[in-house]
């Protein structure tokens, strides 16, 4: 296996989708060319990082004025529709 | 009260309560989903005013069709579905488009064909996620890198690994086949790593550093 091929089932692998998405020859040439190839497990690394640090980047919070203006319009519209 | 319907009730059954009548579980949902919501917006428009917009047509659109959610999905995937169209419906307005395909203004031209672009700048990283999201400014070069990918890499990669959606309600959302939402998720994750890794990568541990040229 090519480090190319490799990429092509990169996410699968990443996602913990390999077995299930790969004949099972497939998936030990991933892995025996993986545990030979040490630029791709240093890309298989980094592409973890890259996918957690996205994962667990905290919200932007509302602006606060934002909140204020946006609760009060939601109240008016229960009201509303309560009559409606 | 509101205090501990936002923290402990599962959103289920705010959703059940706000349906017969009880605008306090409608707020705690409020509480609990506007920052989410308001990201994915803001993420989506890179704009606060727009993203400002799209937020209070959701949350509208919520209340309006409240009655209709009878829990096939889950309420935070409804939600973003909500969440997701509102932001289109800015976006395509903001560029005087009427269409309601999406793929129109996700910049054209399939490279699904086109080979993945191989990895050029190999290192390992000098800190690991956790750390690098303890400070401001690495997490503004981080979403900085986001914000540079091209729209429909960025759209693919926000659903499917920020908001957690399957490949199958971003296919549907995006309209676009569940093949091109996996392909296009693959050079989203692989351009980030690019952007990130000469950002991140430890001098000393270079693995491989090829110029785009050697290509």
């Amino acid at each position: 296996m090519k480090c190319e091929e490799l990429l092509e089932a990169l996410n699968a692998y990443v996602d913990g989708e390999l077995e299930a998405l790969f004949p099972a020859d497939f998936c030990q040439e991933f892995q025996r060319h993986l545990e030979g190839c040490q630029p791709c497990r240093v890309v298989v690394d980094t592409l973890r990082f890259t996918v957690a640090l996205y994962r667990n980047q905290e919200p932007y919070p509302l602006p606060p004025a934002f909140q204020e203006r946006l609760r009060q319009i939601l109240r008016q519209r229960w009201e509303m529709r309560g009559q409606g | 009260m509101e205090a501990s319907l936002a923290l402990d009730v599962p959103d289920e059954e705010l959703v059940h309560r706000a349906q017969r009548g009880e605008l306090a579980a409608f707020e705690a949902l409020l509480n609990r989903y506007q920052d989410r919501v308001y990201s994915l917006a803001y993420r989506i428009l890179e704009h606060p005013e727009d993203a400002e917009d799209a937020t209070q047509q959701t949350f509208l659109s919520v209340l309006e069709n409240l009655d209709t959610f009878r829990g096939d999905s889950s309420f935070k995937t409804w939600l973003f579905r909500i969440a997701t169209h509102a932001a289109f419906a800015v976006l395509r307005r903001r560029r005087g488009l009427s269409t309601t395909s999406l793929e129109a203004l996700l910049d054209g031209g399939e490279d699904e064909e086109t080979p993945l672009p191989l990895p050029t700048f190999i290192a390992d990283w000098r800190e690991n996620p956790e750390r690098l999201l303890e400070r401001a400014e690495t997490r503004r070069l981080i979403e900085g890198a986001l914000q540079e990918l091209p729209e429909k890499y960025r759209l693919v990669f926000l659903l499917r690994d920020v908001e957690g959606l399957s490949t199958r309600e971003t296919a549907h959302l995006l309209g676009i086949t569940e093949a091109n939402v996996k392909v296009r998720l693959l050079r989203a994750r692989l351009m980030l790593r690019e952007k990130l890794t000469r950002l991140f990568g430890d001098e000393g541990r270079v693995v491989m550093a090829r110029s785009k040229d050697e290509m």
